[in-house]
């Protein structure tokens, strides 16, 4: 697909990266040239210097063949004002980045208007996930599939389980709940286990299961899952505002601490219950005073990568909390990976994603068959949704007689409205969808899964 | 500094040169030469030295600007060496210095020759030298680049050191992409070339051979007299074929896209078109005495001017003979050159308009101290890094310039020869003036100059820069952090 991205920050360096590692075309418009070269030199991409909001600029980097545009500069207005553009004189699809929190409720009416494919607004979407991800707090990382009907759990194996040592067989035979192990990583390593494969302490497990069934399964494998009754938010910027305002709608208890007293103020307009405190959060007293060690979750998201990761880490000696933690700048994803943290938010990467999942989908109008996508430890292992057509290879041989490529794995299949979680005897039906969970990056189509 | 992936690269482009050597192999069947079994021998040798170099995947792929230019350095080195190997073994050059000059001549696009009888070669020998010209032209690694199975848009580096001009852009997205239609413009020209001139009844070996000699901006002829024994129609296609030639190939692909208005807006093919006129204008009011006819004056002075702008270097006529002041004139046209991105050597004309440029302004400033004025290029300001690129490339121009015209005295040459067989190798031109003027040739010099004129061939093809690195100590150095990681490795073997 011919792709336009404008505004070369973060997200439009992020997603021009990824996008051509999917081996779409891609130009980069943005008005500092420093960011553009920063841009094309290390990536396959052709650079523009210039407003996107101008017009000629954006003929100039071939608007009027091209398959999409997103919208990613810093302001709103910009953002739409281009897509406005493109999408009035063109038939190319649009995307744009809205965040501010004012057109929060008028997103429906702005894409109406704009005629935008998708609006993104990264705040919200990571506030999304951290909600998620505290509703059940055992998970490091949850994934929704097949529209809410199984879910894709990250967890770290917990020493003394019931899960340490054991392999897969044993645990199925032991635990009563359906569940598929679709991916471990063990110290930098990823497997994607067989029968045999034996877990161990510290290992990251990756589960495909039915909403319901997971308190059960976590109750059986004995890991507690306390649920969340109070969190602790650092920093009071706009995830922190979507974020109370969705946690005070599910009666969780917020506190927030911010620095700036003038942001404190209209917080306490905002968000009537919640309790706001003015002060430094990189004060030990005042985390302390404020019941840090008895805290359920704390959640670090201010503005500064560094502070962020310091408090989680003082978080999680101090108290037995869920601690999530955002970090902003992607560079040093390894090493956070190597510390002691819960789950680590990079906004980023998850706005990304989101457009990513949307050009595959996408593409999908244009012969490809993905319908969802999912990339799981740190882009080395992916989950995707394929949709089985009539005359999709392998339809009605059980699973154990189709020869698969290697680092692959069956793990779902939804027919109609139910959801199945396939064993050897399962055969794939035309109208399906399958859960494919690979290590080989880029396949486009369910034939690429056979050998 | 990462060899691995050097070395691949190098691996891949020997692939490519074997592959390419069997043509010559092909010609040589078709004229029933004992010469061309020398191409298909080493053409057979080439491909498997570079598929057991390619069979080592390199782990690591991470890749700068410097091994970029590392590489590309490297690849015209190796590709040089080993191009001039069937020239030894069948004897066409027996001498491995010569053979080098030649084969460094006709990759280099630059067509100057150490042979005094070229047709005494075989038509295998010949249509290799040919080709090489063709194949420097655009560049080998522009065309590896759209093969080459490695990921990722470092690959960019390569394309930047190996192109001509001082800003490299891209023409669509994918550097795969960008590579092919360039390829694809300068394959069809070519054949264009080559039809048309059978169609003016030149035969079909020469046709082919000037056509790849010209499409490259090469200038290896096939006769001793050069081009003069060609028809008047015959030598006005190949004056007009080497002007298109050069001109920046983003111009034909904005005719290809339909953009008329923003190729006709170019305005460095503006400025070249300005140059070639104006030069030929001059020669043919100073040379209308020499010839019996008038349109052979004119014919003369076109195709001189085409052929010395865009770095050529074919002759119909002696030039040694014009009056001083039409030979001043085509000196300077080697020193201009042809368009960035296009085949042609030289300073480049866009370089020249920048510097002008800002030489203009500023002069403003001297006369407005407090004036705020921006140089243009093409409508758009010329930024501060590309105006000092172009004034570092003219500084170490300069200096290599005088390095080597300081060491090649030695050889006791006159002013001029010295002078204008330094512009010649270093502009990619070929036929200087005097000694090494149209009819006469390089043998006269020492093996050291030869060598000398080697390197500035490279040097001259690749921007100075790739071929300077590489004497850089700095350049062979690994980071410290790679040498401790070397450090440990060894320790945890040990």
């Amino acid at each position: 697909m011919k792709i336009i991205i404008v505004g070369g920050g973060k997200t439009g360096a992020t997603l021009a990266h990824t996008l051509t590692d999917e081996g779409h075309d891609v130009t980069v418009i943005d008005q500092s040239a420093d960011r553009v070269s920063g841009i094309c030199d290390n990536n396959d991409v052709m650079g523009l210097i210039g407003n996107g909001m101008n017009y000629s600029a954006l003929s100039e980097a071939g608007i009027s063949n091209a398959d999409l545009l997103i919208a990613v500069t810093g302001s709103d207005e910009q953002n739409l004002l281009c897509c406005l553009f493109a999408r009035k004189n063109t038939k190319c699809a649009t995307i744009a980045r809205i965040r501010n929190p004012m057109f929060l409720a008028e997103t429906e009416f702005i894409k109406e208007q704009v005629g935008l494919s998708m609006a993104i607004n990264p705040e919200l979407e990571a506030a999304n996930t951290i909600s998620r991800l505290l509703r059940f707090p055992g998970a490091i990382d949850i994934n929704s599939f097949a529209k809410g009907r199984a879910e894709m759990l990250t967890f770290k194996v917990p020493k003394g389980s019931l899960l340490d040592g054991k392999s897969l067989t044993y645990i199925r035979s032991k635990v009563e709940a359906k569940v598929l192990f679709c991916s471990v990583e063990r110290s930098g390593e990823w497997h994607i286990p067989s029968g045999n494969f034996e877990l161990h302490a510290g290992d990251k497990a990756t589960i495909i299961i039915q909403p319901r069934e997971a308190p059960k399964f976590f109750r059986q494998i004995r890991m507690e899952t306390h649920s969340v009754k109070n969190v602790m938010i650092v920093g009071g910027g706009t995830i922190s505002f979507y974020l109370a305002k969705q946690l005070l709608d599910t009666r969780i208890s917020v506190k927030i601490i911010e620095m700036d007293e003038q942001r404190c103020h209209e917080l306490a307009e905002k968000l009537p219950g919640a309790l706001i405190i003015h002060g430094d959060a990189s004060d030990k007293n005042l985390l302390l005073e404020e019941g840090i060690e008895s805290t359920d979750a704390f959640v670090a998201l201010t503005g500064f990568d560094e502070e962020n990761v310091l408090l989680s880490l003082y978080a999680k000696e101090m108290a037995d909390a869920k601690v999530i933690t955002k970090v902003d700048r992607l560079i040093f994803h390894e090493l956070i990976a190597n510390l002691e943290l819960d789950s680590v938010i990079y906004p980023h990467n998850l706005t990304a994603e989101e457009i990513l999942r949307y050009v595959r989908a996408k593409q999908n109008a244009m012969g490809n068959n993905i319908e969802t996508l999912y990339k799981l430890v740190e882009n080395k292992v992916e989950a995707l949704e394929f949709n089985i057509g009539e005359n999709a290879p392998g339809l009605g041989i059980p699973l154990r007689e189709l020869a698969l490529k290697d680092n692959l794995i069956i793990c779902g299949i939804t027919r109609g409205r139910r959801f199945i979680l396939p064993d050897g005897d399962t055969a794939i039906q035309p109208g399906d969808q399958v859960i494919v969970v690979t290590g080989r990056t880029k396949l486009n189509d369910f034939k690429d899964i056979l050998k | 500094m990462n060899f691995q992936i050097i070395f691949y690269i190098i691996g891949y482009v020997l692939k490519i040169e074997g592959l390419l050597m069997f043509i010559p192999a092909l010609v040589g069947l078709v004229y029933r030469e004992k010469e061309g079994l020398s191409f298909l021998f080493l053409a057979a040798v080439i491909l498997l030295i570079g598929w057991l170099i390619t069979r080592i995947k390199p782990k690591n792929q991470i890749f700068y600007a410097r091994e970029g230019f590392v590489s590309v350095a490297l690849s015209w080195i190796v590709l040089s060496l080993f191009g001039s190997l069937p020239f030894i073994l069948n004897g066409d050059i027996p001498r491995f210095a010569d053979a080098f000059f030649e084969t460094v001549s006709g990759f280099t696009t630059t067509g100057s020759t150490i042979l005094a009888d070229v047709e005494a070669l075989s038509h295998a020998s010949l249509f290799w030298r040919s080709f090489t010209h063709w194949i420097g032209g655009m560049g080998v690694l522009v065309f590896i680049l759209s093969i080459l199975p490695i990921t990722g848009g470092a690959t960019m580096h390569l394309m930047r050191a190996e192109s001509p001009g001082p800003q490299v852009g891209k023409i669509v997205p994918k550097i795969k992409d960008t590579s092919k239609i360039l390829y694809i413009i300068y394959t069809v020209m070519t054949v264009a070339e080559i039809l048309i001139l059978i169609c003016c009844r030149m035969p079909v070996f020469d046709a082919v051979t000037l056509s790849l000699g010209s499409a490259g901006t090469g200038g290896f002829a096939i006769r001793n007299s050069g081009l003069a024994d060609y028809s008047a129609v015959c030598q006005y296609i190949i004056a007009i074929f080497v002007i298109l030639f050069g001109v920046n190939f983003n111009v034909y692909f904005l005719l290809i896209r339909r953009h008329l208005r923003q190729a006709a807006r170019c305005e460095e093919a503006r400025w070249y078109g300005i140059i070639i006129a104006l030069s030929t204008l001059l020669i043919f009011a100073n040379t209308l005495k020499m010839f019996s006819t008038a349109e052979e004056a004119f014919r003369h002075a076109f195709f001189q001017v085409g052929s010395i702008i865009t770095t050529t270097g074919y002759g119909t006529t002696d030039f040694n003979l014009y009056p001083e002041f039409s030979k001043v004139i085509l000196v300077i046209l080697m020193f201009i050159g042809a368009c960035a991105g296009s085949t042609g050597g030289g300073i480049k004309v866009s370089r020249i308009v920048i510097l002008v440029k800002s030489v203009f302004n500023e002069l403003a400033q001297i006369i407005h101290p407090r004036t705020v004025k921006k140089a243009r290029l093409e409508g758009k300001v010329i930024d501060h890094s590309t105006m000092r690129s172009v004034n570092t490339y003219m500084a170490a121009y300069v200096l290599l310039f005088f390095a080597s015209f300081l060491l090649i005295s030695l050889d006791n040459m006159d002013l001029t020869t010295n002078f204008t067989a330094v512009a010649a190798t270093l502009n990619n031109i070929g036929p200087g003036l005097n000694v090494v003027g149209p009819l006469g040739n390089f043998s006269g010099f020492s093996d050291l100059s030869k060598y000398i004129f080697c390197f500035n061939m490279l040097a001259g093809r690749l921007e100075l820069f790739p071929m300077l690195i590489l004497f850089n100590p700095q350049t062979w150095k690994q980071p410290f952090r790679r040498r401790k990681e070397l450090q440990n490795a060894e320790k945890t073997t040990e």
